[in-house]
């Protein structure tokens, strides 16, 4: 049975090339892995090997061919004592490409869809709880009910947490499942992804979110990709903790906000919880979340107290905004700390007769539309409000969504008050400057209200 | 340390390359029968693939295993698969046949048809299979060794006596992440054996280009890990070295380092045109330190198998890769629905409205 060779692809972009050399003639004999030809690509001259045995029955395409097409025939391989076929049309050819699948039409902005609880009636009595012991409490409460659980990371246990978040979770659970690591984010990331794969949930902290820089190739080529990469087989159910954002003059390398940059990337949930009750919630959700999750904490709010139902087994929906405060007149969307911010800023607007209604989005991955646009359909006006920089940042997306989902509800442009598009300054005035003040919330809440 | 560092070198010695076990007796008949099928499984079946690649079946990036086969089929001889870890880098067709998967799912996942692995969503280097215990497929240069130590970390956890191999090469060798989980491996004695395939070429940057320490299995003496350097081309030399190691790392004594020295025929991808390496090189390693040749002429010199029963072996695998071929090439395309799963394990596509 003859066979033909085929012009082969030598790289991802190839589609033609010239056939340069021939090393056999009509008539040899080629055994498998032996070199026939030279072909010249865009990149290189390669060497082309006969993938099966038999005798070169005929050439098809003369050396020195330029611009031979990818999967023409070049020559005609027979066994020992066969007649070469008339044209290269009798011989066998491989099998060719299948027919390609029409493209599906993609909608102008979608992205899977995942189905969020309700957030659960405020029942019960509360407690007064720093964000701190929040965090503390939720870890501690998953650890007791899932042994699968523990937390890693530097200083986390004996130091007891290099902010006191960890403190006396190394007490009741033990060396095994609180361990200090040694300063290796990228290393000690990847190594939760690993535990992550083989059955385990970890939690890693990050001392901060800007350490965490060294370890986002793990982050994100292999916690969020490869339940997709895997075809939905190897989930990595894995909890990324740590501060984010700036703290209290640590300068610009201990200062960024990395929002914008976690909420980028399909396969991953970004949570950024505000207040203490959030943040129980929040931690419990994410531990038990089955995706990798993204917490981003905050610094200063670490010692602010709020009221946390006491009930058992407070959860709360990953992908819910909570409106904070109700108004009639503009929105204000923030997350984080800047929910403060944004809190106090109503006040004032309130002195001036302007209702705002903020929302505080505790979730920016799935981020909850749902709540922005119910809103903005009674307000009419949208304001976002981060820590992070202007650029491609979470408030750029808030306005193209708001485009897409609400554009003739809207009465003015939508704002962003953003941190300054500089690296945080360490001088008390300038870096009071960099980042988002209550005043620039009720400046930019005024505009859109054209007042 | 210091002293997990000097027990860890009386205990395990750098040693040479061992010379070929021609005469070694004590493995039996059916298991180098088993060592040269499952060599020749590997071999085929890139060849086959790379035949695809040149008819534009298979596309992106493609990294050929040829030359390399003794190492993972003299290593996977030596654990349990049903509960030891595998992962390695993207070069990994060759782990997955070892491991035990389907010729044709790996064969589909390379075509990027429904039918892989991955159901087309990952290919040639991106593969994974729970039920083999195989992790991956990865394709940033040694992030897959702080996962598979990580792997390790798991077993430890829940005491379950399994190891985990992690695969990486001499590439990988020089990146920051394997010496972080080098020391996390040490510190915390992880049931790990780290295996690198030294086959001379980072891409087209040989080793005494890129490391300073050219002898790969001292890289972890900083760590006090025990390393050895092993005939990765003898399945033989790596079989009993592999043992050793997975001995070692199960007992719960720490990691372990096996430096294979080992040769890929192929380039380092497909479009690779081979200019930093003679022809004359790759062809003397082709003729005289080919690990198939070697197996096979150890097979006929103790007479287990005649020029009869390997053309048979020949023929079954033959088979198998043709079927993997007709699987993988008339396998359909994913549906498009599948572009929007999995992307969060409860993600569903997006209503089109």
């Amino acid at each position: 049975m003859s066979i033909q060779i085929l012009m082969p692809a030598l790289s991802p972009t190839m589609t033609e090339g010239k056939l340069a050399k021939w090393h056999v003639k009509e008539g040899d004999k080629v055994s498998s892995g032996q070199v026939i030809c030279e072909i010249e690509t865009d990149k290189a001259t390669m060497e082309v090997e006969a993938v099966d045995e038999g005798i070169v029955g005929r050439i098809l395409i003369a050396e020195g061919t330029e611009a031979v097409q990818v999967n023409t025939p070049i020559a005609v391989l027979v066994d020992e004592g066969e007649s070469v076929p008339s044209g290269p049309a009798a011989a066998r050819a491989e099998p060719a490409p299948a027919a390609k699948a029409p493209a599906p039409l993609q909608p102008a902005v979608a992205s899977p869809t995942v189905t969020v609880a309700a957030e659960p009636e405020a029942v019960g009595p509360t407690v007064k709880r720093t964000v701190r012991e929040a965090l503390r409490d939720a870890m501690a409460e998953e650890m007791r009910r899932d042994p699968s659980v523990f937390l890693m990371g530097e200083e986390v246990a004996e130091y007891q947490g290099a902010y006191k978040v960890s403190q006396g979770l190394l007490e009741e659970f033990g060396a095994k499942r609180v361990i200090d690591t040694p300063i290796t984010e990228h290393g000690f990331a990847g190594l939760g992804v690993g535990a992550a794969f083989g059955g385990l949930r970890p939690i890693v902290e990050f001392m901060t979110f800007n350490f965490a820089m060294q370890a986002i190739d793990q982050i994100i080529n292999s916690a969020a990709k490869t339940l997709y990469m895997s075809g939905g087989q190897m989930g990595c159910p894995i909890v990324f903790r740590g501060p984010n954002g700036a703290a209290a003059r640590v300068a610009a390398q201990h200062s960024q906000c990395y929002a914008s940059w976690y909420a980028h990337c399909p396969g991953l949930k970004v949570v950024a919880p505000w207040s203490a009750a959030d943040a129980k919630g929040l931690m419990k959700a994410a531990i038990r979340d089955p995706n990798p999750v993204i917490f981003l904490e905050n610094e200063i709010l670490y010692g602010q107290s709020f009221d946390v139902p006491q009930a058992d087994d407070f959860v709360l929906p990953i992908g819910r905004a909570k409106v904070e405060r109700p108004g009639k007149d503009v929105t204000i969307a923030a997350f984080s700390i800047m929910v403060g911010k944004a809190l106090q800023a109503a006040e004032e607007l309130a002195k001036e007769g302007i209702e705002a209604e903020v929302i505080n989005l505790r979730s920016l991955r799935p981020l909850d539309t749902e709540t922005l646009v119910a809103s903005v359909r009674k307000t009419n006006r949208l304001v976002s409000v981060e820590e992070g920089w202007p650029f491609a940042g979470i408030g750029s997306e808030l306005a193209a969504q708001m485009m897409d989902l609400a554009f003739d509800w809207l009465d003015a442009p939508v704002k962003r008050v953003a941190g300054l598009d500089v690296p945080l300054p360490y001088a008390a005035n300038l870096e009071k400057m960099a980042l988002p003040q209550p005043p620039d919330i009720v400046a930019a809440a005024k505009a859109v209200c054209y007042r | 340390m210091a002293k997990a560092a000097a027990k860890a070198k009386s205990s395990a010695p750098a040693s040479r390359p061992q010379p070929a076990r021609a005469g070694d007796n004590s493995v039996s008949a059916e298991t180098l029968k088993k060592h040269y099928r499952d060599m020749l499984l590997i071999r085929r079946f890139e060849e086959r693939a790379g035949q695809l690649y040149g008819m534009g079946l298979i596309g992106g990036f493609c990294h050929l295993y040829i030359g390399q086969e003794a190492v993972v089929v003299g290593m996977q001889a030596t654990i349990d698969s049903s509960r030891d870890a595998v992962i390695t880098s993207y070069r990994d067709h060759g782990h997955m046949l070892a491991c035990g998967m389907d010729p044709r799912g790996v064969m589909a996942e390379l075509t990027g048809r429904a039918g892989g692995y991955s159901r087309g969503k990952g290919g040639s280097m991106h593969m994974f299979s729970r039920e083999r215990n195989f992790y991956g497929g990865h394709g940033i240069v040694g992030a897959q060794v702080p996962i598979g130590t990580g792997l390790a970390f798991a077993h430890k956890y829940n005491d379950s006596k399994s190891v985990s191999l992690t695969y990486f090469g001499d590439g990988s060798a020089n990146q920051g992440q394997v010496y972080e989980a080098m020391n996390m491996a040490a510190l915390w004695k992880l049931p790990v054996v780290y295996i690198i395939e030294n086959n001379k070429y980072g891409m087209g940057t040989s080793v005494t280009r890129a490391s300073a320490i050219t002898d790969l299995y001292k890289h972890g003496e900083a760590f006090g890990i025990p390393g050895e350097q092993v005939d990765g081309m003898d399945v033989l030399a790596v079989r009993a070295a592999g043992e050793k190691a997975v001995e070692h790392a199960r007992s719960g004594a720490g990691p372990y380092i096996l430096e294979m020295l080992t040769y890929r025929y192929r380039g380092h991808s497909m479009s690779d045109p081979g200019k930093y390496r003679s022809k004359e090189e790759v062809d003397r390693m082709r003729t005289e330190r080919d690990p198939i040749e070697r197996l096979k002429k150890i097979m006929a010199d103790r007479r287990i198998l005649d020029e009869a029963g390997l053309k048979a072996l020949d023929a079954e695998v033959r088979k198998i890769v043709a079927d993997a071929a007709e699987f993988a090439t008339t396998s359909p395309e994913p549906d498009p629905a599948d572009l929007w799963t999995d992307v969060l394990v409860e993600a569903r596509p997006p209503a089109m409205a």
